[in-house]
Order: structure tokens, then sequence, then C-alpha cells
């Protein structure tokens, strides 16, 4: 019996009507009940199986979601009325939500996404007609298919490739979509299995599949490249953090790096700081909602379980578009019936997805980034990170035990989220499986969070805990079973949305908000209890084991039995070679002009270097009360590029958090790239007050072709350069993540073949500990009349600069960093901030000295009076004054007063007192010549400032 | 002296129930988080507090619309308990989404000690978007909560913060000056009235959008870096706390009158 409830505002003319399709037979009391539970009566009102009745329409058209699509306020509702009616719904019952619409005009037809959404339309004739809209359940069917299918790996070479590309075959002749191995590894798999005597089953191939994906095993960083045998991961990034933690001693502050979840370091005597920043940009590229907020609360499980689990305490992100307003579509088939989405439908789904995800956790997000350019056009990059406070006390080395029960808390596991580890390691094709799309539940994962974070870790209550993610089960049971030397799994014993799912899916399937737990028996009770009282289902689903096996049984039959050793380090080695090679563009004929103020209002309007407060404003950065220097800051509102927060009440410590990346200067030289964003990342803190002694960082490279021998020549030379400048600021890596294949296969308007891939794209995050969070310093001028300084020397460095890119050119000279002469700098900085000598401080990066003087000058509503003659360094033009981007340079403001005291502890840097803060609202800029270059108002500024993004 | 003690809700996705029983430990009072399924499973213990505090936060991701289905729930299983103590000398705040929460439960604006009826609304924001932000605020009522407070700045996030009620509750909610606050210059949702926050009758019970909590240190005012240059200036010392703070203080007080 289906029912239908239409709830409908009687105040507001806006026609959108909230429908709950009930598959449960009540009776008219008890819909009654219902429909008075999902309104507010002081302005809603309801129809039960009749139509809502509207005058003036021509077409009535309803959107709902595909079966099996996430549908949390359907979940909600089920909620509300199995408390309100103290009834159950059963397997084949459930609630499904909708919303209808009248409009005047014909809906247009990207009103939905097709891979999760459908939509109904009918005129006004039939609507009334057929007495409203038709009722529609979308219930997923599954015809019971748990059958475990062998796969024959006795095949030719070609088959093997096959199997290995776009998956096993169904019955029916379909793939059932990528494995992601390549013919060597199908011939290891092969090999392994004739040992045995036997081919693998389904559900063996798949598993092994997910285990050994480049998502879940990074072999691009691990696998021997050119001289380099122990791989980059190994040489660079884990070498240089080895080396420095060891010449810090004592010093040394790490806890755990890449191990974990997370990467962990002491905060102080009583807590760790964990974070960790993780991509999600295939799913986000085919569905940008329900990508990215899979993303955040995905990374938010990295926290709550690094170590025994961490209370997610800051979220952060990082977005690459293309333009928003590009105009040229690509399609993922030739026939052009599957579009890829629009950059600004992608932009507006992304943000709105992370809205979602953080602002329902109750994570506040102070920091943040977007960078734009049309390479990320057939891939979008979304960085989501979170940070995570744990107590010392609490932290424990997990330690999975030999019967421990295996036991899955949160969510349960349904159709979506299949291959999305083995799919992620492709590139996007019309082949890609939209399995792999999901929308995330925020809530059902906080009362998980809730309940481990503030109850069951301090109850001892497991000895392991880590997050479903990529490869679901598969993945975090055979890696938790490291711990203890194998597992046994009874698969019909998962708990799942709808029933009828192959065995070989539950085992894969990345349903969202799940973790996997190591329980010991005697402390099951007590666990399960607990979990009960606060409405988090958990199931156990088996038991660890030190047999060396990892063994699945579907119904007491033995489906999986592969060996530990071989399921982890079975995979061959692939060394790769790279192919070196200089690129070489042509340097752009800019004409020099006299006065610059147009120039300069246009660059304050490029997407990269414009305000995007529509962003800030949406994230809630205050929850948990931790937020101190906020991603808006002074009068101005101005977004800062460092924000600071102070986890613990009542405690005067603090953590700064911020990032630096400039894939623009990729295509010219990787290794300046990387110590460009290093540097950056590093600077960023120093000018809010941080100790260089103190900063941690992470890296996430998001790379493309990773099979091409140059793609992975910046590669190396990206991350020789991490290691080199790691080494000379001190600054260790503790979590990393790597996406390698961000490239779009498809067609354009006229149906032609093309490769889009992302330009080399490497995120270097940053954190830095503060002990007193009063001497942090802002952005924003303070006072009028004081003075302002450059430190740092500027250069004719503007190769991938903005401001070429705004002359539409890239040119060859990208930024050097010299890393001993900046941490010198950095080291004095800090002197003169921990003696307050400082009034405001803004590191100088893309855009350069210029954009860095309006940021500053806006942000404190006051103008400034500068001259940019005799600058440390050596520069020849106006123009390139302004817009190099000449790394290792902070721009100040001070209080007359310390001038002396400031200049003192300076000495021994590149500085120039280049002018100071006026009472009026203007900017003047004299150039070289000590000309005027620039005269503007600060109006006539934000105006620009804050125009990109007005209507967003 | 006993301190006065404060029983602060959670569970199902409110999240600010942390920083909210530190506010009032902060003002003196005794607080205790409680989940909504231990009090349901200890209805009794709810007569042990002088305050009920909701806190803010996402209560079933305002599925249904904000604080409904949370409502819902205090209202199937702990209405009896909840109704005998608000009759009694007792002090209830809801915040944010406690405020959405007390609203769906009917306990403000309670008109004609109407306790459980629900007679107003908070609707989505004009913006149709989750709003933070500072705002200037007036009290605009002598509710004890607001004691001695005729301005604030404080600080809003939510989604669904529009005040809505008819015209005939409007007249009597003015008439009963049960209008405890309202934004000074600026409406940042489409507010009724500019209205922020409102109470019942005995002006013991009150709700409010903004989070006073986040507004209880000196670092979590938006402008702190500039009035600590200023300070440092004027040789003045810098203080600890912020404007917030006075809210929790005046509950707790209250009880020490």
């Amino acid at each position: 019996m289906i029912n239908r409830i239409e709830v409908s505002s009687k105040i507001s003319n806006n026609q959108a009507v909230d429908v709950y399709t009930i598959v449960k037979s009540l009776n008219q009391n008890q819909l009654n009940e219902i429909a008075l539970s999902l309104i507010n009566p002081v302005y809603q009102i309801f129809k039960i199986n009749q139509p809502t009745l509207v005058k003036k329409f021509n077409w009535a058209f309803e959107i709902g979601f595909l079966p099996g699509v996430t549908d949390n306020i359907a979940n909600t509702t089920k909620e509300i009325i199995e408390d309100k009616l103290n009834i159950k719904f059963l397997e084949n019952e459930g609630v499904y939500t909708s919303k209808l619409f009248f409009t005047n005009d014909y809906p247009s037809d990207n009103l939905i996404n097709p891979l999760i959404q459908r939509i109904q339309i009918k005129t006004k004739r039939e609507y009334f007609k057929d007495k409203g809209m038709d009722k529609i359940a979308p219930q997923v069917k599954l015809t019971l298919a748990n059958q475990i299918d062998e796969v024959d790996l006795n095949v030719s070479d070609e088959e093997l490739t096959r199997i290995g590309k776009s998956g096993i075959k169904n019955k029916d002749g379909s793939s059932r979509g990528p494995l992601a191995l390549d013919f060597s590894y199908m011939k290891a798999i092969k090999k392994y299995f004739d040992k045995l005597g036997r081919n693998p089953t389904d559900i063996e191939l798949e598993s092994i599949a997910q285990t050994w994906s480049e998502h879940c095993h990074h072999t691009i960083f691990a696998d021997p490249i050119d001289e380099i045998k122990d791989g980059l991961f190994n040489h660079f990034i884990k070498r240089a953090t080895v080396e420095i933690r060891k010449k810090k001693g004592k010093q040394d502050l790490c806890t755990s790096v890449f191990t974990d979840n997370s990467g962990g370091i002491k905060f102080d005597k009583d807590y760790i700081i964990s974070h960790k920043v993780e991509t999600h940009n295939s799913p986000s590229a085919l569905d940008p909602f329900g990508g990215a907020i899979t993303g955040i609360v995905g990374v938010n499980r990295d926290t709550i379980g690094f170590d025994m689990g961490a209370k997610p305490i800051v979220n952060y992100y990082g977005f690459c578009f293309a333009d928003p307003n590009l105009k040229s579509p690509l399609f993922r088939d030739k026939e052009k019936k599957q579009p890829l989405l629009s950059p600004r439908r992608i932009l507006d789904g992304v943000v709105a997805g992370v809205n979602s995800g953080g602002n329902c956790s109750g994570i506040p997000t102070p920091q943040g980034f977007l960078y734009f350019d049309n390479k990320y056009q057939g891939k979008p990059l979304v960085f989501v990170g979170t940070m995570g406070l744990l107590p010392i006390k609490s932290s424990a080395v997990k330690k999975a035990k030999p019967g421990d029960y295996i036991v899955v808390i949160g969510g349960r596991v349904g159709q979506d989220g299949i291959h999305g580890a083995t799919f992620s390691s492709e590139a996007l094709t019309s082949s890609s499986p939209a399995g792999a799309v999901q929308i995330g539940d925020p809530i059902t994962q906080k009362k998980l969070s809730d309940v481990i974070v503030k109850e069951a870790r301090d109850k001892k209550l497991y000895n392991s805990i880590t997050d479903n993610g990529a490869g679901g089960l598969s993945c975090s049971v055979a890696e938790m079973a490291k711990e203890s030397g194998g597992c046994l799994v009874n698969l019909e014993k998962v708990p799942l949305k709808y029933p009828g799912l192959e065995p070989w899916k539950i085992w894969v399937s990345e349903s969202q908000e799940r973790m996997t737990l190591a329980v010991p028996k005697n402390k099951w009770k007590r666990f399960s209890k607990l979990m009960k009282s606060r409405d988090v289902e958990a199931t156990v689903i088996g038991e660890f084991n030190n047999f060396g096996s990892c063994v699945v049984k579907y119904h007491k039959k033995t489906v999986m039995d592969i060996d530990m050793e071989f399921l982890h380090n079975g995979l061959p080695v692939r060394p790769m070679k790279t192919v070196p090679f200089k690129s070489n563009f042509k340097e752009p004929v800019i004409i020099q002009q006299k006065n610059l103020n147009k120039i300069l209002l246009t660059m304050m309007q490029r997407l990269n270097i414009t305000g995007f407060e529509f962003i800030s404003k949406q994230y809630d950065h205050e929850v948990q009360v931790n937020s101190v220097i906020k991603p808006l800051q002074g009068k101005g509102k101005v977004n800062g590029e460092t924000s600071v927060v102070k986890p613990v009440f009542d405690s005067s410590h603090a953590i700064a958090i911020s990032q630096g990346l400039y894939p623009s200067y990729s295509e010219i030289d990787c290794y300046q790239m990387a110590g460009a964003s290093i540097d950056t990342a590093v600077r960023n803190l120093v000018a809010t007050g941080v100790n260089v002694e103190k900063i941690f960082l992470l890296d996430n490279f998001c790379w493309c072709s990773s099979n091409d021998p140059q793609r992975l020549y910046q590669l190396k030379k990206a991350a020789q350069s991490c290691y080199d400048f790691a080494k000379i600021y001190e600054t260790p890596y503790i979590s990393g993540k790597d996406s390698m294949f961000n490239d779009f296969k498809g067609y354009d308007e006229k149906g032609n073949p093309i490769k889009i891939s992302v330009p080399p794209t490497l995120l270097i995050s940053s954190i830095g500990l503060i002990e007193d969070v009063l001497k942090t310093v802002s952005i924003d001028v303070k006072f009028s009349s004081d003075l302002i300084y450059i430190l740092g020397e500027t250069k004719e460095e503007l190769g991938g600069s903005e401001y070429f890119a705004m002359n539409k050119s890239i040119g060859n000279k990208v930024p050097k960093v010299d890393g001993e002469k900046n941490k010198k700098l950095y080291q004095n900085f800090y002197k003169a901030s921990q003696k307050q000598l400082i009034s405001s401080a803004i590191s100088v990066t893309r855009g350069g000295l210029g954009v860095a003087l309006i940021k500053t000058s806006l942000a404190g509503k006051l103008g400034l009076e500068v001259s940019l003659d005799k600058l440390p360094g050596k520069v020849t033009r106006n123009d390139f004054v302004l817009f190099s981007e000449s790394q290792g340079r902070i721009l100040v403001t001070i209080n007359q007063k310390n001038k002396k005291a400031f200049e003192k502890i300076m000495k021994e840097n590149y500085f120039k007192q280049i002018g100071n803060v006026i009472d009026n609202q203007r900017l003047l800029i004299k150039g070289l010549d000590n000309k005027i270059v620039i005269d503007l108002s600060l109006d006539k500024i934000e105006k620009a400032y804050k125009s990109t993004f007005k209507n967003y | 002296m006993i301190k006065p003690k404060v029983l602060i809700l959670s569970g199902y996705g409110l999240n600010c129930e942390d920083e909210t029983k530190y506010a009032f430990e902060l003002a003196g009072g005794q607080g205790k988080i409680v989940h909504i399924n231990d009090l349901i499973k200890n209805k009794n213990q709810l007569n042990d507090f002088q305050i009920l505090a909701v806190p803010g936060g996402f209560a079933y991701g305002d599925d249904t619309g904000s604080g409904n289905a949370y409502g819902l729930k205090l209202r199937n299983h702990l209405w009896e308990n909840i109704s005998k103590f608000v009759l009694k000398d007792r002090l209830v705040i809801g915040i944010c989404n406690g405020f959405q929460i007390l609203v769906n439960l009917g306990l403000v604006p309670a008109l004609n000690k109407k306790y459980g009826k629900r007679q107003v609304a908070l609707l989505p924001n004009d913006s149709a978007r989750y709003t933070t932000g500072w705002f200037d605020l007036k009290i605009v009522s002598d509710t004890p909560w607001l004691f001695g407070i005729k301005e604030i700045s404080l600080p809003i996030a939510h989604g669904e913060g529009k005040f809505f009620a008819s015209d005939e509750v409007l007249k009597q909610i003015n008439k009963k000056n049960l209008i405890a606050l309202k934004y000074s210059n600026i409406n940042p949702t489409g507010t009724m009235q500019n209205i922020a926050g409102i109470t019942d009758e005995s002006k013991r019970i009150f709700g409010l959008m903004p989070h006073p909590e986040r507004a209880m240190f000196f670092t979590q005012l938006p402008n702190w870096p500039y009035l600590k240059e200023k300070y440092l200036r004027e040789g003045k010392k810098l203080p600890k706390f912020g404007p917030g703070l006075q809210i929790f203080k005046n509950g707790v007080n209250y009880f020490k009158l």
C-alpha cells in the first residue's frame, strides 16, 4: 500500500511541495498523526492521498531520487513515524521523499542529475485528470543473486587484460566495472591461484583489486623510479621526515606519521592534534554535491579513526575548478548523450556539499581556498581536510587481537559506492560506474562520532578502530587483520539497506558512515548496549585471528580464502622510467603603461585573486568556539590565507592552518613549483606569528597521466623539491595522499575525441603551533600613520604568474626559493611578533605585492601611501614590481614607536620601509621613478575585489 | 553557596553542548550534559536541575524542518516532566537549534500559558542559505536572562532563523512584551520585526537565534586583533572574556539572588 502525504506552505507563494511517499498500510488516523508530525501548522497544510490544489500553473513536475540513493529526510521521517506510532517498518516497507513544483514554463532539462535523480512531468490537464502526480516508491528490487561466480583465469592474455581493465563479465556479457588491474598484476594473481590449483571467485578478485588499487596502495609513489630504488615516497617524503625528526631529537613533536588514518603531533602536555587532507575528485565530477559531502564526512572519519578516535575540530577545503562562466560543453560519450556537468554546476554542488557536511556535523570550517584553471574542466579537484583533538591519556597503539570481534558500526551497506577505489585510480570515461555516486548522511555519522570520541573511547571498549572508506570492508577488515594476523568474516551478518545484494558487492561497497572496530568478546555486551542507547547500529560480522589468511564466508560457504601476505604484498613491483624534458614558452610582450589603475582593478576581479565571502559566510566557523583568526579578516572582511583556532577552552595554545599551491608554475618547473608551495605554506603561518620551528606539513599530489614518462619526470622533480625544502625549514610531513590520474577522456561539442588533464597539482597544507594566542597577527592595517615595510626581495619572476595569465601567457621565469635566506627572515619575524612589535602582516603570494597591499588596506579600511622605488631585489618595470610573485616576502605595518626595535631585529634581512598608513580612503602608489602609478579610492577597489562572486 | 545546576541536552545532531556547558560553568553554574535517550530512561532527574538548556546544533539534520524531529521526541517521551518543570520557578534557554526546538515544542511564546501549542515558526532565511556573521542586537525585554544588558554583539549561524507569526499572535507577543532581543541595524534573515529571540510570558523561558557562548572569550570577537593593538597602545590590560558570558551569568545568578 503506497500512501502519499503532500505538505505545502500556506504563507509563501513559493510553490514547492514536500512529498512523503510511505510504503506501509496505515489507517486514516495513523496517516493524520503522521501528517501532523511532518508539518508546522503555523504555516503549513497537508494533503493525504490527494493532490495539492494550485490554481495558476501550466506544468507540474516532481523530482525525487533514484532507487538506492541515500534519502536523509526519508530516514528521519521513518524514525519520526516509528517513534510517534510505536510501529516498525518491515524490509519491504519504507519512506521516500520528493519535491513537487508548479510552474508556467516547461522545466529546463538540466534541472536534475540523471545519475541520482528522477523527474516526473505533467501538464495542468494531466495533473487534474490523474488527480495529481503518480505515486512512485523508488524501492531497490534485486533478484536475490547471492551466488558466487568463479572467474576463469586460464584465458588468453588479451582476455586477462580485458578482465583487469573493464572487469568481470556478468552472465549477460556486461562487465561489472573497472578492476584497474594491469596485465602484470593479473599474471601475478593467476600465478597465485594456479599454485592453489583453482580459479579465484569474483569476490576474491574484486578484493585483490581493491587492496592493490593505486587509490589504496599508492604504487606509483612506492615502486622504483629511475635510479630511486626505494620509490618516491620512501626516498623523498618519508626520508625527509625521518631525518628531520632525528635531528630535532627531544624537540620532535610528531607522534604519528603516515601509518595511521591521519598524522599526529603533540599539541601540548595534554593533547595530540591530528590532520589529514583527502581528495574526492572523481565522485565530485559525477555528482558534485554527493561527491563533496561524502568527501568531507569521509575525511572526518579519518579523524575519528585516528589513534583510538580523535574529535574532529576543524574542517578544511580547497577547490580547483574551471572558470564557472566557461561555455564549452564536454561529453563522456561520442553520441553526446552523457554531458559533463558545467563548471558552474560543479562549483555550486561542491560548495553546497561541504557546507552540508561540515555544518550538519558541528565542525567549524575556518580555512580553505579556491583555484581556477580551465584544465580542471574534465576533473575538478576537491580537497577536504579535517583536524582532530585527542587527549594523550586516551591515546593507545591500535592492536586487534586474535579472538576480538570484527564489529561494524554506523550506516548500512547498499549498492552505492561500488568500485570507488578502482574507479578513482583511472581516468574519467563513459564507462565510469555511476555506482560510485553517493550522498552522505552527516547525522548518522555525527551519532557515531559522538559515541566513539565522547564515550566508548575512554571506556576503552575496543582495541582498534578504522574507517570504512575506499574498498569498504574489503580494505578496512583486511587492513586491521594485519594487526592480529588474520580474520574470518561472515558476510551474511553485514546489515544491508535492502535484500538481494551480491556478496562481492557487500564486501567492496563503500557505503558511507561506517567504521570497523576490534571489540574484545568480554566487552561486546557493554559496547553494544552503549551503541543501542545512542541509536548507532553495531554488528558483529566475524572474528580476528592469527591464522595468516583473510577468510570470508557467506552462509557458511567459504567464498574467499587468501593468504594475508599475498593480499597485501603480492603485487609485483613495476619499475618506472622517466623522460627528462625542458619546457620553453615564449616570453610575453606586454606594453608598459604609465597608469596601472585599470590593470590593478582587473587583477582584483580575477577568479584566483577575488574574495570568496559567499563561501566563508555559509561555512560555520564559530561552532566549537575555537575560532580566533577568522576566514574573513578586519573591518573590510577580506579572505585571509591563514586561520587560527584555539581548540581547548581553558588553554592559550592555538593552531594556525594554511596552505600553498602553484599549479600555474608546474608546466615550467615542477621543482620550483613545489618549492614555492612549501615556502608559501610556511610563510603564511609565519606572518600570523608562528615559530618556523613549530610547523608541520601535509602533501597532496594530484597528478595526471601518471603513466607518461614526462609526467613522471615532473613528479620526481616535485618530490625531490619536497625533500630539499622540508629539510631546510625542518618541517616534517605528517600525512599525505596522492591521486595520480586526474584526466578526462571524452568528446567535445563537435564529437571529436578530447583529453583534458589537470595541471600537475601539489597542495602543501601547513599546521603551526602557537603558545600564546594573543600574540597572533592579522592581515588588516590597524592605525593611520603606522609604517609599512616590505620584508624580502622582489625580483622579475613572473613565469606562471597571475599577471602573465591575465596577459594570456605563461613565460619561463618562475620564482626561485632561497630557503636558507627565508628561514632567517622567518625566525626574526617571529622574534618581532613575540615582542608584539607588529601591528599587521600579510604574506605576499599569488598576484604579488600589488594584491597584498590592497588586501591589507581593504581589510583595515584605511588608505596607504607607498613608494616602490629601490625595493630590495631587482625589477625594471612598475607592473612587474606590483605583480611579481617572488617568494619569501611579507608585508608588515608597525607602530612608529616600534621602528627602532623592529629594524634592529630585521637588520640582517632584506627589508625596506616603503610608506605609511593614511587617514583617507585612498591607495597611492609611486613607481620605480617615484611617479604615481596607482591612485584609487578604497571604495572603488573594494567593489572590484568583491564583484566577481557577488551573485553566488 | 551551592552552584545552580544546569542540564544541557545532547544527541541526534545537537552539537554545542560542550561549549554551552563550559559557558555555564564559567558563569558559576554546575553543568551536566545529558543525552536525550538517557533523560527518557530516567525522566525524574530533570527535577534535580534549576536550568534546562537546549544547545545549538543540527538535530536530525533539520529534516522535516529545523527542531521538528527533536521537538517531537521530547514531546512524545518527556512532555509531562518538561511541562511540570517550566511551571516551577526554573529557567530554560534554547540557543539557535535549541530555540527552534523550543518553538516546535511550544514552550515559547506559549501565549496564555498554552505550553505545548506551536504558535510561531522559524522559517528558512530569505537568502535560502545557511548564514553566519556577527550582528548588533538590542535588548527589548526584562527577562532575567538579559538583565542589565542593553546592547550586545553576537554571532549567528543558521539556515532557518526567520521568525514568523500570524498578525494576531504577533500583536499579542508585542502587547505582552515577549520579544527579548532584535537585530539593531541589519536584518540578516528577513525575520519579522528584526526579532532574534523571544520569551514566554513568565520571561523565564528564553529562545534566541544568536550564540552567546560564541562570544564568551575576548579572542572570539571578530575585531579582537584591532582591539588588542588599541589596548596595547593605550597601555591597557587585555580582557579575557566577551560579552556573551553575561547571559549565562544572568541565568546562574537568578538562583543566587
